[in-house]
């Protein structure tokens, strides 16, 4: 008689016992998410400047952002630098798979040096590149000490060229990663496809191009996703590689959304442009997030 | 007779030519596939050959010889100045107080945050209630969130905890960008586990903590090693939030590593250079080269969420 008060006491501590453990970190999350966002947003409609206020002006400046020409270089050269930078890291990544995936020799040994770029940091990276790149102690230097005197290569210190610096150094960090993907995807095609295929008589390039790539073509999707989401955010990278110049010719919205928020003290627009940032990604994730939802409902659909 | 062997000769003869030509085209194919990953592999270890072995050359040589170049001298010099007298934003105490930060703010912050997400994630694949998955997906969209939405009311809340320019204001922001990564590979690894398991266990008597410590704990490790890497990683390599919420001396070691390469004085003295950026990148790339499997593990997971 006595145990009964006190079984359900503990039954009911016991059925609370998850959702009081889980409770600061979904209040933690739920004020990160939601409540920086919507944070970020009212600033961005305020008239604040160097410091919060919370005098509503609606969207002046976003107007003021889409006319300012450093916004729309930098957001010029997000475009430019994404698709470049997501279909060069694709071909590389996926050639690189290919390659090891013909059974060769030492293959953790390759792995481990196409991998190993996604260990270091962005800083680390940015800053040895911009060495190699310049002109009096990097490439340009070594080629001509080995004889070829009348040799360029200066792209980081050319308004025109130093965004292929950017690029170059982004598909260097992340074909690896690319690799990895493809490789573990080549590595989950049925055999049994590919050996009927073959014993069809079909070439190896036909094989590729006709049964294993479009097998594996979902891979393609998370990989060009991931991607994107890194271009959206390049920040750490252009900052050590060409800290945004020469010039402003390599703003990024990242780097203008920094500037604005912490050198200017224009905080509105500054959050004006971080939602933009916001916005981009939504652009690339929300499809993304209805198409997988789509498929597995699809896949669901099909077992039963 | 004859006719029969003489075919057979002929017949032969032609698929010893077959088979000639098939093992040339195979070798031809060897030598090309070795050549591309060679060549690329070469391009992937430049950067890091280049940082070895100017942390290793004297200036003056690196300035002759140029940065890509043998080493053909052997000095250590450069290291003792990057680590405690190197000027560094205005103080000329070298990286170590940075790389103690980038460690004191690293390490608590991978722990807590590896912590957290493993109870939350055992709540929200074993233990789950009405709207459980509801706010799985919630705490999911901190995945994708941007850096920059964060830093206004990070700096706000930062500053009214006393907590601007710290080291500890740090680990908090990393503890709570992190939660949602670590919930997420967390419950990803529960979600696998039989609930049958833990039927068995509930109808023993044993409670949540009871079966957390006593059936999913012990069979965590491969899953809280892919977190710890991923987070320890993640955090140590990070940039916009040290920058934005410290200065000076409290630095992480990127931050101070921009500062440090993007200062014009310095911009020749590549051996101490050399030296700063290679002790920056020798955590990550120890827990790289140790941990690799769990690594290119976590890596798959992160991103094929």
């Amino acid at each position: 008689m006595s145990n009964a008060p006190a079984a359900s006491w503990r039954e009911t501590l016991g059925e609370w016992t998850p959702r009081m453990v889980l409770a600061p970190s979904l209040i933690a999350s739920f004020i990160y998410v939601f409540v920086f966002t919507l944070w970020t947003l009212y600033i961005s409609l305020s008239n604040s400047t160097l410091l919060p206020t919370y005098e509503f002006v609606g969207f002046k400046h976003y107007f003021e952002l889409w006319s300012n020409q450093r916004w729309a270089i930098a957001y010029g050269n997000l475009f430019f630098f994404s698709g470049i930078y997501v279909v060069l890291s694709l071909i590389v990544g996926l050639l690189l798979a290919i390659a090891i995936d013909q059974r060769v020799r030492f293959e953790s040994f390759w792995r481990t040096i196409f991998l190993y770029p996604l260990a270091v940091s962005f800083v680390v990276t940015g800053t040895v590149w911009s060495w190699l790149y310049s002109p009096n102690a990097g490439i340009e230097f070594f080629v001509r000490s080995l004889g070829w005197t009348d040799f360029t290569f200066r792209l980081t210190t050319n308004r025109d060229t130093a965004i292929y610096a950017i690029i170059a150094t982004g598909v260097w960090q992340s074909s690896g990663f690319a690799m990895a993907l493809f490789l573990a995807g080549l590595r989950s095609v049925d055999p049994d496809i590919v050996k009927a295929a073959q014993i069809d008589g079909a070439s190896r390039l036909r094989i590729y191009v006709k049964v294993i790539l479009p097998s594996i073509a979902s891979i393609f999707i998370a990989v060009t996703v991931v991607l994107l989401q890194f271009a959206i955010r390049t920040f750490d990278l252009v900052v050590a590689l060409t800290g945004g110049g020469p010039g402003i010719s390599t703003t990024f919205p990242a780097i203008y959304v920094y500037d604005l928020m912490f050198q200017r003290g224009q905080i509105a627009i500054g959050a004006a442009a971080a939602i933009m940032m916001l916005a981009a990604l939504a652009v690339v994730l929300v499809p993304y997030g209805l198409w997988t939802a789509w498929r597995t409902r699809r896949e669901a659909a099909a077992l039963v | 007779m004859s006719n029969m062997t003489l075919s057979d000769a002929a017949h032969e003869a032609e698929f010893v030519t077959q088979a000639r030509a098939a093992n040339r085209r195979y070798v031809a194919g060897r030598i090309g596939i070795y050549a591309f990953l060679g060549f690329f592999a070469l391009i992937y270890l430049l950067p890091l050959f280049v940082i070895i072995a100017n942390s290793f050359r004297d200036l003056a040589e690196i300035t002759h010889d140029g940065l890509i170049a043998f080493p053909r001298s052997f000095s250590l010099k450069a290291w003792p100045q990057a680590w405690a007298q190197y000027c560094v934003a205005g103080t000329c105490e070298g990286i170590h107080r940075n790389f103690y930060n980038s460690l004191i703010m690293t390490i608590p912050a991978t722990i807590i945050s590896t912590m957290l997400g493993a109870i939350n994630g055992y709540v929200l694949s074993k233990w789950k209630f009405r709207g459980s998955e509801t706010i799985f997906t919630c705490m999911m969209l901190g995945v994708f969130m941007p850096g920059q939405i964060a830093l206004l009311p990070w700096a706000y809340i930062l500053g009214s905890l006393h907590l601007s320019n710290s080291v500890y204001g740090l680990i908090l922001v990393h503890c709570v960008q992190g939660l949602s990564f670590t919930t997420l590979f967390c419950r990803n690894y529960y979600v696998n586990i039989p609930d049958d398991l833990i039927k068995a266990a509930r109808i023993d008597g044993a409670g949540f903590w009871r079966i957390f410590f006593k059936i999913i704990v012990p069979i965590s490790p491969p899953i809280l090693i892919v977190t710890v890497i991923w987070q320890f990683t993640g955090i140590w390599n990070e940039y916009l939030f040290g920058v934005v919420f410290t200065g000076g001396r409290q630095q992480p070691i990127t931050s101070a590593l921009v500062s440090l390469a993007t200062n014009q004085m310095n911009a020749r003295a590549f051996d101490v250079a050399s030296c700063a950026v290679l002790i920056g990148a020798i955590p990550p790339l120890l827990i790289y080269f140790l941990g690799g499997k769990y690594f290119v593990r976590g890596l798959t997971q992160g991103a094929i969420k």
